[in-house]
């Protein structure tokens, strides 16, 4: 399981950049069969978080409809140059984490 | 990256009963060509609205959802979401939810938006369990809600979904 991320290493003060974020991750909905026609346990993302400057940009509470690798896309607005983190937690209590840095000019 | 906790998803068979095997073999393929559960009705999206909107009515206005028009398989459909909003801290969005009708859980999820979100539009990709229509609701930082919608035709559904290794 990986975390890919796309953060601009910089940007100017007061504009609005784009973030991309992808977890390698099963998010296995409990709905899936495997060969027997057994049901795959679910285990889905339930909470996605990205703060910046230990203020939140983003929170998705997250539910069986969102694909495997859950993929997300959103804006945030550059203030000063500080940490942008990325948190994701699945159903099983695993905490998957990253974190970039965004400068301010 | 940083990880902790347990980790039990994974794609490895388990618990291969030796004396179904054969039997289950067969039935397989039927099994995975329909939906576990049966589909959300249009009674399931209006009551998940209704939960969220707590019997506001949303407008159709200020929301455009793109989605592709036909997708091949249901198993991650690209929507983005994207509401007119000058986010200032008056007047904004305050949360964006994402609804498909036909799945056996309508509401796919939340986007709580922050202080720090720039813009209200948020992409993800979802799951479809059959040709529908996606629905964006988009909640404002005044209590209202705006709200619209996009078809999109499904060749196969999420359900069929095989494992990539």
């Amino acid at each position: 399981m990986s975390v890919r991320i796309r953060v601009p290493k910089i940007a100017k003060k007061g504009e609005v950049v784009e973030i991309r974020t992808l977890l390698e991750h099963l998010n296995e909905s409990g709905w899936r069969r495997d060969e027997e026609g057994k049901l795959y346990p679910r285990n889905i993302i339930t909470t996605f978080v990205c703060t910046y400057g230990g203020i939140e940009v983003i929170r998705g509470d997250l539910r069986r409809g969102i694909s495997r690798n859950p993929y997300f896309s959103f804006w945030l607005r550059a203030e000063e140059s500080g940490e942008l983190a990325f948190r994701w937690q699945d159903e099983s209590g695993a905490v998957f984490e990253e974190t970039a840095r965004l400068e301010v000019v | 990256m940083k990880q902790s906790g347990p980790v039990r998803n994974t794609t490895t068979r388990r618990g291969f009963v030796a004396g179904a095997a054969a039997g289950a073999v067969a039935v397989a393929a039927p099994v995975l060509l329909r939906a576990d559960k049966a589909a959300a009705t249009q009674g399931d999206l209006e009551a998940a609205i209704r939960a969220i909107t707590k019997g506001v009515r949303p407008k159709e206005d200020r929301v455009k959802v793109d989605a592709p028009p036909l997708a091949e398989t249901g198993t991650a459909v690209p929507v983005t979401v994207t509401v007119e909003s000058a986010m200032t801290a008056q007047d904004r969005v305050s949360a964006i939810y994402i609804l498909l009708e036909q799945n056996p859980e309508p509401e796919a999820g939340a986007f709580h938006l922050g202080p720090r979100c720039g813009k209200a539009e948020v992409a993800t990709r979802v799951r479809m369990f059959a040709p529908q229509k996606v629905h964006a609701l988009a909640a404002m930082s005044d209590g209202s809600f705006f709200t619209a919608s996009v078809h999109v035709e499904v060749t196969l559904a999420a359900c069929v979904e095989i494992d990539v290794k």
